[in-house]
Order: C-alpha cells, then sequence, then structure tokens
C-alpha cells in the first residue's frame, strides 16, 4: 500500500483533501452547495474539451472552471441564483458531450475523470497542484474575516465597508481554483462530496469557525486517507469510498450534535 | 420551397424509424419535463431536480448491470432518493440544500461502483458515457409504452395538487394554516421530479436532464407571470427545443469534423441556453423601458 508508485497519490490526495476541508468550510457557511457542486461538473467539459485539443488537462478545467464561476455570478444577479447556476451547468455539460463525441478517447479515461484516479498522478504533476493549493488556501487565510463575514452578516459587513458583491467573486474563484486542483485526483462528481461532507459534519460539533476549519481540514483529510486504503484493498474506484464517506461524515456529526443537545 | 424543406431536413429524415421514435420519446419526456419543471423552479427546487438528476446515474447504472431498461433504474432510484431527502431535509432552504447534496454525494459514490462493475463484470464499455449523456437514437420503439407509464403518473400528481403545491410555493405557513399537509405534497412534489427527471435522463442523458427542467420553466416564467400560463408555455418551448434538437442532430451527421453526427443533448442544451439568455435580456430591457 506504501510502495513508492502509491506515494504520488497518499501526496496528492493529502493535497487535495486540505483545499477541500478549507474551501468546502464557506461553501457550507455560505450556503453554496450547488455551485461547489455546478463548478466541477462543469469543468469536466473543459478537460474534455482540452483533450480534444491535445493540451493541458489542468488549463482546461482551470478556464471552464472560472468561466463557469463567473457565468453564475454574472447571471445570478439577473436571474434566481439556483436558476442561474443550472442553466450555466447544462450548458458547460452540453459542451461536454459535444467534444467528448469527437474524441476517440477510451471510455476508461472519461470515467476516471468524472470518478477519480489517484494512482495516474505523475511526480512532476503534484508541484503544480501543491503551488496552486497553497495559493488556494493562503487567500482563504487571508479574507478569513471578510468571508466569514459576509457569510454571516451581509447586512453588517456591507455597513462596515465590505462588499458583499465582491467576496462573492473572490469566493467563486477560490471554488473554480479549488475545483481545477481536486477534479483530477476525485472526479468531478465528487469533489463536492469532500466539499461538503466533513465541513458540514465539522460544522455541527464546534461553532467557533477556526477550530470548524480545522476539524474540517482533518475530517477530510481522514475520508480521503480511508478512501485510498480501501480502494487499494478492494479495487474498487476511489469515488465509490469518498462519497460514501463524506455522507458518513456528515450523519455522523449530525448524531453527536443531536446526542450532545438531548442530553443537556 | 421543396429546397428550402431540402435545406433543413436532411434526406430521409421523415422516413427514418429511430427519428420517429426520437421524436415521440423526447416530446413526452420534454412534456413532462416543461410541466414539472414550472414547479421545481416555483419551490426554488432547481438543486434537488439537478441532484434527483444525478442519483438516476445510479439507478442507471444498477440497470445496466441488470440488464433491465435503464428506464426502470432512472425512476426507481429517483423515487427512493426523493423519498430520503424528505426525510432528512431540514426547513430552511440552507439545510436543504445541504441534505439534496449529500444525498447525491454518497449515491453518486454508489453509481461510480456499479459503473466500475459494469465496465468490468459486462463488456458494456459505453455504459458511463450512455447513462451519463444519452442516446436518443438508440431508443427502442418498445420504451414508448414505458415513457407513457411513468410520465403519466408525473402529470397527474402536478394536476391533482395544482392548487396545494402552488400555495405551499407561495408561503408553507398559509398553506399549512389552509389544511395543506405540507411534507406531503413537498413529497409528492419529489416524486413527480424524479418521474419527469428519469425521462429526461432517457432523452439527454441522466445529467443533462436538469437542462429539460429548469431551463424551459425558467424561460417561460420570465416571459409570463400566471403559473397556468408559464406551464403550458414551458411544456411548449420544451417540447419545441427538443425537436428542433432532434432535426439538428440529424442534419449534423453531414458536419464536421467526424460526419458520425453531433450529440443530440448538446443541441437541446444550446437551444435552451440561448432561449433563456435571450429571455433574461429582453425582460431586463422591458423592465428598464416600463
Amino acid at each position: 500500500m506504501f510502495a513508492p508508485f502509491m506515494v504520488n497519490a497518499w501526496v496528492t490526495a493529502s493535497i487535495v483533501a486540505v483545499i477541500a476541508g478549507v474551501v468546502g468550510f464557506f461553501v457550507v457557511l455560505r450556503g453554496a452547495a450547488f455551485v461547489a457542486d455546478a463548478v466541477p461538473q462543469g469543468a469536466f467539459a473543459g478537460a474534455a474539451g482540452a483533450s480534444l485539443l491535445g493540451i493541458n488537462t489542468l488549463l482546461g478545467l482551470g478556464l471552464f472552471a472560472l468561466a463557469g464561476s463567473l457565468g453564475i455570478g454574472w447571471l445570478s444577479r439577473r436571474a434566481r441564483r439556483d436558476v442561474a447556476t443550472a442553466v450555466i451547468l447544462v450548458m458547460m455539460l452540453g459542451l461536454g458531450a459535444l467534444f467528448l463525441s469527437f474524441t476517440v478517447e477510451y471510455s476508461s479515461e472519461i470515467f476516471a475523470l468524472l470518478f477519480g484516479e489517484v494512482l495516474g498522478v505523475s511526480t512532476t504533476e503534484i508541484l503544480p497542484i501543491a503551488i496552486l493549493g497553497a495559493v488556494c488556501v493562503l487567500v482563504v487565510l487571508l479574507l478569513f474575516r471578510p468571508l466569514l463575514m459576509t457569510s454571516l452578516a451581509p447586512e453588517s459587513s456591507a455597513a462596515a465597508g465590505i462588499s458583499n458583491g465582491r467576496m462573492e467573486l473572490v469566493f467563486l474563484v477560490i471554488v473554480a481554483l479549488a475545483t481545477s486542483l481536486t477534479l483530477p485526483v476525485v472526479g468531478a462528481l465528487l469533489i463536492f462530496s469532500l466539499m461538503i461532507g466533513p465541513p458540514a459534519a465539522a460544522r455541527s460539533l464546534t461553532a467557533r469557525p477556526l477550530a470548524a476549519v480545522g476539524l474540517s481540514v482533518v475530517l477530510a483529510v481522514l475520508t480521503v486517507w480511508v478512501a485510498i486504503a480501501a480502494s487499494f484493498e478492494t479495487n474498487w474506484p476511489v469515488g465509490f469510498f469518498v462519497g460514501v464517506g463524506g455522507a458518513v461524515c456528515y450523519a455522523a456529526g449530525r448524531l453527536l450534535a443531536w446526542l450532545r443537545t438531548s442530553r443537556s | 420551397m421543396n429546397s428550402l424543406l431540402r435545406l433543413l431536413f436532411a434526406p430521409g429524415f421523415f422516413a427514418s424509424s429511430p427519428v420517429h421514435v426520437a421524436l415521440a420519446v423526447g416530446g413526452i419526456a420534454a412534456l413532462v419535463s416543461g410541466v414539472v419543471g414550472t414547479f421545481t423552479v416555483l419551490r426554488g427546487q432547481s438543486y434537488s431536480g439537478h441532484a434527483l438528476a444525478d442519483l438516476s446515474v445510479t439507478g442507471g447504472s444498477a440497470s445496466f448491470l441488470a440488464s433491465i431498461s435503464p428506464l426502470w433504474g432512472f425512476a426507481g432510484t429517483g423515487v427512493i432518493a426523493a423519498g430520503i431527502m424528505e426525510m432528512i431535509g431540514i426547513r430552511r432552504p440552507r439545510g436543504r440544500d445541504l441534505a439534496t447534496g449529500i444525498v447525491r454525494g454518497a449515491g453518486l459514490g454508489v453509481a461510480a461502483l456499479f459503473l466500475y462493475w459494469d465496465t468490468t463484470s459486462t463488456s458494456t464499455t459505453g455504459a458511463t458515457v450512455t447513462i451519463l449523456f444519452g442516446s436518443m437514437f438508440t431508443v427502442g420503439s418498445s420504451a414508448i409504452p414505458l415513457v407513457l407509464a411513468f410520465g403519466l403518473p408525473a402529470l397527474a400528481i402536478i394536476a391533482i395538487l395544482y392548487r396545494p403545491l402552488l400555495l405551499s410555493s407561495v408561503s408553507a405557513d398559509v398553506a399549512a394554516a389552509r389544511g395543506v399537509r405540507v411534507r406531503l405534497t413537498g413529497l409528492a412534489c419529489l416524486v413527480a421530479i424524479a418521474l419527469a427527471v428519469s425521462l429526461a435522463a432517457v432523452t439527454v442523458g441522466a445529467i443533462l436532464s436538469t437542462a429539460l427542467l429548469v431551463g424551459p420553466a425558467a424561460i417561460a416564467l420570465r416571459l409570463t407571470s400566471t403559473p397556468g400560463r408559464a406551464t403550458v408555455t414551458a411544456a411548449v418551448i420544451a417540447v419545441a427545443s427538443t425537436w428542433i434538437g432532434v432535426v439538428l442532430a440529424y442534419d449534423s451527421f453531414t458536419w464536421p469534423p467526424s460526419h458520425d453526427g453531433w450529440p443530440v443533448s448538446f443541441f437541446i442544451v444550446a437551444l435552451i441556453f440561448l432561449g433563456f439568455l435571450a429571455a433574461q435580456l429582453t425582460g431586463r430591457v422591458r423592465r428598464v423601458g416600463g
């Protein structure tokens, strides 16, 4: 399980889990579940397009994730946010279907993009993921207070001179960045489980924001580690274990919170 | 006139039986999606609709394993998932989104496993792409009765619960005070959405069925303000974009780069997207003018 060819998998997955844990905290706090769900799925189309043109997948992912985020931000000023998100998402997925029909890609590669493939990470790919991931986490930590305020009390943060619109934009860009990093590992359809299960559990366990972020990171890393180990043993896809793990985190968090309130 | 017709409809369009089936199945699916979609958008349940669409992937992949019609799998998991979502659902929209997302994530995880088995144990390598993105021209004519059998209950739910649904969409409290059983109505609505989505999944593929559900309804609600008129408009838009999509896809068999046809789902989604953008922009002009 810890053979040399598995080292990359462990390292990358841990980086990905830290990013998902930190960014996911704000996804849960802002109630942005649908956006965090839509951006990775839409970005999948970018990966398909990139492989069609023969360019770097990470570039295609990043471009589509960013375009999707900004598109959602732009349209939701005009229409209801969930509708705007759904419309942008399906348009990007439609493009993905088109790109896929043009390529003669093996369906196993499509499967890997959708449901994740940890073992395929090479050593040269780790560095960009680590750097971009560090940028992502750093931006969140630097903007921790304004992000927190705009999430919890938009009215008073506007009074304190923080632009809600601008923070929303920053948040969407962070989600886009986090997405393009984590997608190749966990897969387009399941990043979201990692971004929402552990943070939701952490939130129901502690009310202090920083402690919740820490706890969410720990839970996310644990989920990914268990998922890789189990996937290695059974040879089943990582995505299965991540998806189920996210749900287990959430259920356990809800259960503990319920036990605590019913006891006191 | 004749040459114009030939330009629009590539030769053989009206004689091709896969096209007939695609028009029939796609039309029914679009009609149901448009009607149910209006309530999805009114009730702010676009995300539930999308999650149910994703979850139908689980059922679709399971039915590939059991080699039964995918429609059974789509609808079966959809209805079960609707029940689970309603069960753990929390009243506040924010909590509801979370619960929806968790159920969706777990379901997709299981889907990953099923699809993995599909591709390893059986030799259906195309299962992933077929389930996710649909392939309308491969639907057999035997699917039409099944499509009707799933579509009619969805329409019936909306028709019977029309008033209570509208009332509880506007205000759950008022509806409860008037004696509407809000949770039961909500569950019935989710079941209708699940059925509509599973029909759309056959047409445009599981992860694109949100397009037929939310798109036409959002356009219609922008164009008219009364719910009844919006429902009809949404159904018309959905059916029209599906049929035009089928025509374009048939035409595209002569298009570059592969001469193999562009996917129907792409055309349908693109038409709906353009319609949505147009409705948004004209709506804005009207508001500025008035």
